[in-house]
């Protein structure tokens, strides 16, 4: 067995009498570029949702290093270094980027809670934001109100803000979606380039995508996992191209 | 973007020197004293030579805007909506009361202990409005408003009961100055303590607790997944909030030597919001703002209609939702964009 | 014992009546309306004006409560209310405690401050004895007529075509509007059977709850907490919340006389550190 990172066991989620999640048991080892794939309504969002802490599962656990983090709210998952990105971009509209990943890293540092000084007192932590936001092509925009920027630019920011809580795992949901053409590239390279140290548990929809950036895939169907392999294995199976490549071919 | 950009846009050794100090200038900028908080405080002493016939409003106006910058840290940092915050200005004025009753006529001494007591019961009750939704918070927080009134009427052996607290009187402030029959040196120690208070709570606005109060106001969702522990957070503002309050209560007191019934009332509580929508939230001066426009409005009125101004009142807080507190809190647009430090660089 | 237990539960009714309007506002439509007490004042004067200084019997009065609130709320909820459906809480709020304010001073002006007291026929005065419990007669017509409409309310939600359609344009504004449901107007009617049935409960709460200009500060706590507590998702949940309110301020009030005025506060931070959520809502999401 290698080192697994990040594991669920029987995991459920019921809304009502419909099953999101159904007895999903998947494991995700270190430094794996793992991508989920699933049609839509497939249950990807509801499981990322019982993964971060954003929703309790009805059943099941949810493991990170070895630890049972089920009970754990949010921000304490994070702390331990479990952390996303939104589909819809989750943002702090009326903060600037510098602000909104200033925070991040404070949070990050223990220092969040202090009361005392103002926020430029923490050179070495404004400091770190500028030089994040730059290697994510923000630099420029650093100082604007979140809610005016492109929406590439908000994706981006979007990924730098988990990015800059020092992920370990690092759960990314469709992190090109709705941005237009013209803004993608610069959003995919920078998912392409996510250090190799940190594990990345990818949905996305986008097969180019997913068949480019991913080791292993993992396919949902109707809350269930349906299949699981390599590359190689998902693009195989004709069980996959029926049920879900077949609908986007 | 050439593939070295690229390259080295992820990579951790390289560091962008430029943007890191982009960041740093950007920061500054944004806790710097603006022109406008230097001509209010300026305004505000020379009130105190100009117009030396309306000290006792002018207490009033520095007494209330105290009270609202207090509620601005619950509402508009932390975002909740509060239908009580009377409950820790009563108290505090009921510490300060009977404090100078019964121990000692110090003023600052009662300052302090207004502030504690005001801040225990702040503390015990943020407990109370951690989960729940805004309804079940207005809820709790009208709710304990309600009962430290009932608590204060029923107490009449302690508080005077519906008569009030009276009968005592205040030592010169820390032995040197003493409260004249005008209310001149009243009106500069309100004033005094609403500047400290203003500068404490400017420091916690603009430091890193203050920006993840606004963030888990913005996005409690997003809050939580850059592992901004909200409940803790909650517990802290609304203590400290709750001091403050506590301590223009404990003004209030002093500067009247009386303490009734009043101070807890559910009127209070309504006012205060008023004050701070009036004059935006989320900035802290929209309380100073807030308190000057509605003591005015409402001296004006209770001219006009003594015993109906409540109505007037009420209508201006329904023409002010109507036409909507984003516009109308444009007029003081250039004042709250600059402190936010949103400006664009030059 | 019985007698209080019999007092509590018609005070629970009444309860519920008048807050079940505001179940409806808030639940369904979102909104945080704080003035719904002034409506049950309104119905409350709009009996004593009819009964005292036209001497119309009562059970005229309570139909014309019902009526002229409803009408009032229909009328408020066209010209003022429907902007602020999708406003923020916080400017329902406000927005809401102006109302109050206004109709607190209103009445007073009109009014005059008083307790305002009615006589009510001789048959539901007075008490009567029911196997050795004391039954005040007025307070057994209360909980005959708030049951009954008790019932009705649970039908028209879950089992008419106009429940249904409330159901469908609050679960999806602009689904039920491509369903051809004209939702404003299901929304105005709604609120204005709310505002109808608070005004009824003010108008039969009169002789109990009394009625004077500062009706509606008094008793919004009890609405928010009845709402709060018992959820806004079914009919049933505000009626245990009401009933449970009713008979632990009254049973409050009589046994320890000294520490009543707290018991519907205790309760309130017993619910709260109990069941954050309500007492009988879903297990939802978060």
């Amino acid at each position: 067995m290698s080192d697994i990172v990040l594991e669920t066991r029987g995991l459920k989620r019921r809304f009502g009498a419909f099953v999101a999640t159904n007895d999903v048991s998947l494991t995700v080892e270190r430094g794996a570029r793992h991508a989920l794939i699933g049609p839509n309504g497939a249950g990807k969002t509801t499981l990322i949702n019982l993964l971060t802490g954003v929703l309790p599962p009805s059943e099941g656990q949810v493991f990170l290093e070895g630890e049972d983090i089920t009970g754990l709210a949010s921000f304490r998952r994070v702390k331990r270094g479990l952390t996303r990105t939104f589909q819809i971009n989750q943002l702090f509209e009326t903060f600037t980027p510098l602000e909104t990943v200033c925070l991040a890293i404070a949070e990050r540092e223990g220092i969040a809670h202090r009361l005392w000084s103002a926020m430029a007192g923490y050179a070495r932590v404004v400091e770190e934001a500028g030089d994040l936001l730059a290697r994510f092509g923000l630099a420029s925009v650093m100082g604007e109100r979140t809610s005016i920027l492109p929406y590439g630019k908000q994706r981006l920011l979007e990924i730098a803000l988990a990015f800059a809580s020092r992920p370990r795992v690092l759960l990314l949901d469709e992190p090109a979606a709705g941005v237009p053409e013209d803004e993608r590239h610069e959003v995919l390279s920078i998912v392409a380039d996510l250090p190799k140290d940190v594990t990345v548990l990818l949905i996305e929809h986008d097969m180019d995508l997913v068949f480019s950036f991913a080791t292993r895939i993992s396919v949902l169907v109707a809350g269930a996992v349906f299949a699981e392999g390599s590359v190689a294995e998902i693009a195989a199976d004709p069980r996959v191209k029926a049920v879900y490549l077949g609908e986007n071919a | 973007m050439t593939m070295v950009q690229q390259e080295a846009l992820v990579s951790r050794q390289s560091s962008d020197a430029a943007a890191e100090g982009r960041a740093v200038r950007l920061m500054k900028r944004r806790s710097r004293i603006r022109i406008y908080e230097i001509v209010i405080w300026l305004a505000a002493v020379a009130a105190y030579f100009l117009l030396p016939s309306k000290m006792l409003i002018l207490t009033e106006i520095a007494i209330l805007a105290l009270f609202a910058v207090s509620l601005d840290l619950v509402l508009g940092f932390a975002g909740i909506v509060s239908l009580g915050h009377a409950a820790f200005f009563g108290v505090g004025a009921y510490a300060a009361g009977l404090l100078a009753l019964h121990y000692t006529a110090e003023p600052v001494i009662g300052l302090f202990v207004a502030a504690l007591v005001a801040g225990l019961l702040g503390f015990l009750t943020s407990f109370l409005i951690l989960r729940g939704s805004d309804l079940t918070r207005l809820m709790t927080t009208l709710g304990i408003g309600l009962m430290m009134a009932e608590v204060a009427n029923q107490m009449a052996w302690l508080t005077g009961g519906a008569d009030g607290l009276s009968g005592f009187s205040l030592n010169p402030i820390l032995g040197l100055f003493e409260f004249d029959l005008y209310g001149k040196t009243g009106y500069l120690y309100c004033l005094a303590v609403l500047f400290v208070g203003m500068m404490i709570m400017r420091r916690i606005a603009f430091s890193p607790f203050g920006l993840s109060l606004k963030a888990i106001k913005s996005n409690p969702m997003r809050a939580g997944m850059i592992s901004v522990p909200a409940r803790k957070r909650v517990v802290v503002v609304y203590t400290i909030a709750a001091m403050f309050a506590g301590i223009a209560g404990a003004l209030l007191a002093q500067t009247t030597s009386f303490v009734s019934p009043d101070v807890l009332a559910f009127h209070r509580s309504a006012d205060v919001l008023m004050v701070l929508t009036i004059g935006g939230t989320g900035y802290l001066y929209g309380g100073v703002f807030g308190a000057v426009l509605f003591t005015l409005v409402k001296d004006a009125l209770s001219v006009v209609t003594p015993q109906y101004w409540m109505f007037w009142i009420g209508l201006i807080l329904v023409v002010l939702v109507l036409i909507g507190r984003e516009r109308l809190n444009r007029w003081a647009a250039y004042l709250p964009e600059r402190l936010s430090g949103k400006e664009r660089e030059q | 014992m019985l007698t209080i237990l019999f007092d509590g539960v018609a005070y629970g009714m009444l309860l519920f009546i008048l807050a079940c309007g505001l179940t409806v506002t808030l639940g369904l439509m979102n909104f945080i309306n704080l003035a719904h007490g002034a409506f049950a004042m309104a119905g409350g004067y709009v009996t004593v004006v009819m009964m005292n200084r036209y001497g119309i019997s009562f059970y005229w009065c309570l139909p014309a409560a019902f009526v002229v609130t409803a009408i009032v709320g229909l009328v408020l909820e066209r010209t003022l209310y429907q902007w602020l459906y999708r406003a923020d809480h916080l400017d329902q709020v406000l927005f809401s405690i102006g109302l109050v304010f206004m109709a607190v001073a209103g009445a007073d002006y009109f009014m005059g401050g008083q307790q305002q007291l009615i006589n009510l026929p001789p048959e539901l005065s007075g008490r009567m004895d029911v196997g050795g419990v004391g039954i005040g007669r007025y307070r057994l017509f209360t909980i005959v007529v708030c049951a009954i409409l008790a019932l009705v309310l649970q039908l028209i939600l879950s089992k008419t075509r106009f429940g249904c359609r409330l159901r469908a344009a609050v679960d999806d504004r602009r689904v039920a509007m491509g369903l051809g449901i004209n939702v404003p107007l299901v929304f105005a009617l709604t609120f204005a059977f709310g505002s109808g049935l608070a005004g009824l409960g003010g108008a039969m709460g009169a002789e109990i709850l009394g009625l004077d200009p500062n009706f509606p500060l008094k008793f919004m706590i009890y609405f928010l907490i009845v709402v709060s507590v018992g959820g806004t998702s079914t009919v049933s949940g505000p009626f245990l919340a009401a009933m449970l309110l009713g008979i632990a301020d009254v049973a409050g009030k009589y046994y320890v006389p000294a520490i009543g005025p707290f018991v519907i506060y205790a309760l309130m931070i017993i619910m709260l550190i109990l069941r954050p959520d309500g007492l009988f809502s879903r297990g939802s999401g978060r």
